[in-house]
């Protein structure tokens, strides 16, 4: 059975072009960077290919670039560096919708003392600006927002939120792993301090990222040993991965600049195809702002789990943010930050496409899914007929 | 991804018994929208002989729900009422071939269907006594629920009570209500554990007991949420701690000195009480 894969944003294929460019560096060019003999040596020159093909696609420069170890190591390293550099401030701002990896770090600092805002969103996944800008005082050290949201693809106004924060002088980090290579970027005009990317979010291999830091911006590493990076960041360099990251960036480039409509335009034919076919189904989050390759289509009544299970025996992939799927008991944050009704998050499911997605792929999506849906709601005791009383029975409880 | 036996995603993709029974003599329902989880079951029974003679379900859950769901319905069939009611969760995941731990709460759903549905046909309709103590709030699951399923799955940890029962699965505030009935239901084992703990203690010791309890295992738990506490002060039997963290606003902070309060009282076998700063 064929895999249709529809589910980018949690990893992407590794591009063909990008497994060659990395093979000669498990082989014959396998030396140390930092050697002093020219077999090791000439490594080094090719990381800093790497680094300018990176810089390239978000409009930094070179020297901006850290590689670390992964989205989540990034994000980390930033928080860790920006309440490192500012002791003598305690306050740390983000939102209720952020990846793991910036929420329980948060977490970890409001355990540590520190006082943690965590921003609400409204029904379609924006931010409320007029929260952000309540929140900031002069003891926030440092402000970390994602760019776009991993399960809805809503995007964030980095730019305007940017802009406020540099006016009162506060740091500013960006969480980009899923904006980065779907969406245009330019550093140069972005007014962000600090960037997080992830490699396997765009054909590049997984146990590789980015850390952006803005040339002047206060630093203090998080890995400490060798005087890799600069001094930013110590460990061996990764040197197939940054190769790897390197040319998946420099095709990222070319992608975006032939333009996202052809890929916008297969995941609105799936989701259109697919609330026309499946009644009392709804798209979560804000449509007219939101990455070209995400969408997340809640379906009343049945449960998320259920249905990628059922895909899966048609090899389609895709992710949900239901509670069965989520690893724990409650269901995706972001949904309920939202305020998204139960209803409507258990039987939520994410589709993210990619350039590799094919019309083919999405015809047979749009073929399956909604025979699966009609057949788990007559399994379902809950229905538009019945659902009223289950309402009531719902409303009772909560009081 | 979830390791489920062949028999779950047959039961699963082909469900047995999926819908309503006509005119049905029994209904039991459980679960909610909310949970995530919820299961109609409803039975056929001969008034005659007590025999269930069909039975079919309705489910809103995931895979493990429907197929713990159809194979409930298909151990039910033709056996009496009294037969039925012996029907454990246990015999419903066994059914299946097993189940993952973390799904086991689904097999509980089958089972108190069941309870409900035959409660019901004897014109015993259960109803939340009020003096009922909910001790998940998230889940809405009791304390007689956690003790029950406890005990008949032989369970341990706070761990496997959450993937049994759910409770202590959402905002985790009653976990460490639910390791006082488990100390309490498995107490014989923990009386030989902490035998120690029984003696008269002198006063500085009581101070290091509680320094110690509140060190490694209150402190590590509230951390654990983005909270903290620090030790104030112990005045006799008074200990004044300063809430930090996420638990200075946190709705629950209540709950959370009462459940340290009981923890020093045992530990300590002394009226202790704890107030805020």
């Amino acid at each position: 059975m064929k895999t249709i894969y529809l589910d980018n944003n949690a990893t992407t294929q590794v591009a063909p072009e990008v497994v060659e460019a990395m093979l000669p560096y498990f082989t014959e060019l396998y030396g140390n960077a930092s050697s002093m003999h020219t077999f090791g040596g000439q490594v080094h020159g090719r990381i800093e290919v790497a680094r300018a093909q990176v810089a390239d696609l978000i409009g930094a420069e070179p020297d901006e670039i850290i590689f670390t170890g992964c989205g989540s190591e990034s994000d980390n390293t930033a928080l860790m560096s920006a309440v490192e550099c500012n002791p003598a401030k305690r306050h740390v701002i983000t939102t209720r919708v952020e990846h793991s990896a910036i929420l329980n770090f948060c977490k970890h600092l409001a355990g540590k003392g520190y006082r943690v805002t965590f921003l609400p969103v409204d029904t379609l996944g924006r931010l409320n600006m007029d929260a952000l800008l309540e929140s900031l005082d002069d003891q926030t050290a440092v402000v970390s927002i994602m760019y776009a949201n991993n399960e809805t693809g809503v995007i964030f106004p980095v730019e305007e939120i940017g802009k406020l924060l540099r006016a009162r002088g506060i740091l500013f980090h960006v969480d980009a792993v899923q904006a980065a290579g779907k969406i245009p970027m330019n550093l140069k005009e972005l007014p962000v301090d600090m960037i997080s990317l992830s490699g396997h979010k765009l054909h590049a291999p997984k146990g590789i990222g980015v850390l952006y830091v803005r040339k002047g911006t206060r630093f203090c590493p998080y890995l400490i040993g060798g005087h890799q990076e600069r001094g930013r960041r110590a460990g061996t360099e990764n040197v197939a991965s940054i190769i790897g990251l390197g040319k998946a960036c420099e095709m990222a480039k070319k992608e975006l600049a032939r333009g996202t409509a052809p890929l916008a335009a297969l995941r609105d034919k799936l989701e259109a195809a697919l609330l026309k076919s499946c009644p009392d189904a709804v798209v979560n989050g804000d449509r007219e702002n939101r990455l070209p390759n995400t969408t997340s289509i809640s379906f009343e009544y049945v449960e998320g789990e259920a249905i990628l299970l059922r895909l899966n025996e048609y090899g389609i992939c895709a992710s949900s943010g239901s509670a069965c799927t989520s690893g724990s008991l409650q269901p995706s944050h972001v949904l309920r930050a939202m305020g998204i009704p139960y209803t409507a998050v258990h039987g939520s499911v994410r589709f993210s496409l990619s350039s590799y997605n094919r019309q083919s792929e999405i015809d047979r999506v749009i073929e399956v899914l909604p025979p699966i849906i009609k057949e788990l709601r007559s399994y379902s005791p809950f229905g538009r007929d019945k659902f009223e009383q289950y309402c009531r029975i719902d409303a009772a409880r909560a009081d | 991804m979830w390791e489920y036996t062949d028999k779950v995603k047959e039961y699963f993709l082909k469900p047995k018994n999926v819908g309503e029974v006509e005119n049905p003599d029994a209904v039991g329902e459980v679960g909610s929208i909310i949970c995530g989880d919820a299961l109609k079951l409803s039975l056929k029974v001969d008034k005659a002989t007590n025999r269930i003679v069909d039975a079919k379900f309705q489910t809103f859950g995931c895979a493990s729900a429907i197929a713990s769901s159809s194979a409930l319905t298909e151990l039910v069939k033709g056996k009496t009422l009294d037969e039925a009611s012996k029907i454990t969760n246990q015999d419903i995941a066994g059914y299946l071939g097993g189940l993952p731990d973390e799904k086991m709460h689904c097999s509980v759903m089958g089972m108190e269907a069941l309870e409900d549905a035959i409660l019901k046909y004897k014109g015993e309709k259960k109803i939340l006594r009020p003096e009922e103590n909910i001790i998940c709030k998230c889940f809405d699951v009791s304390e007689e629920k956690i003790r029950k399923t406890a005990v008949e799955n032989n369970l341990k940890t706070v761990e496997q009570i959450t993937h049994y029962t759910k409770a202590g699965g959402g905002c985790g505030m009653c976990v460490p209500e639910i390791e006082q009935i488990l100390k309490d239901v498995w107490s014989i084992s923990e009386i030989k554990e902490r035998p120690v703990e029984k003696k008269k203690l002198t006063n500085i010791q009581r101070m290091a007991l509680i320094q110690d309890v509140l060190e490694r295992e209150i402190r590590p738990k509230l951390k654990a949420d983005g909270g903290d506490l620090d030790l104030v002060d112990i005045d006799g039997s008074r200990v004044i701690v300063g809430l930090r963290g996420m638990c200075v606003d946190c709705p629950s902070c209540d709950m959370t000195i009462k459940g340290i309060e009981a923890r020093l009282q045992e530990v300590t076998g002394q009226d202790i009480t704890v107030v805020t700063e």
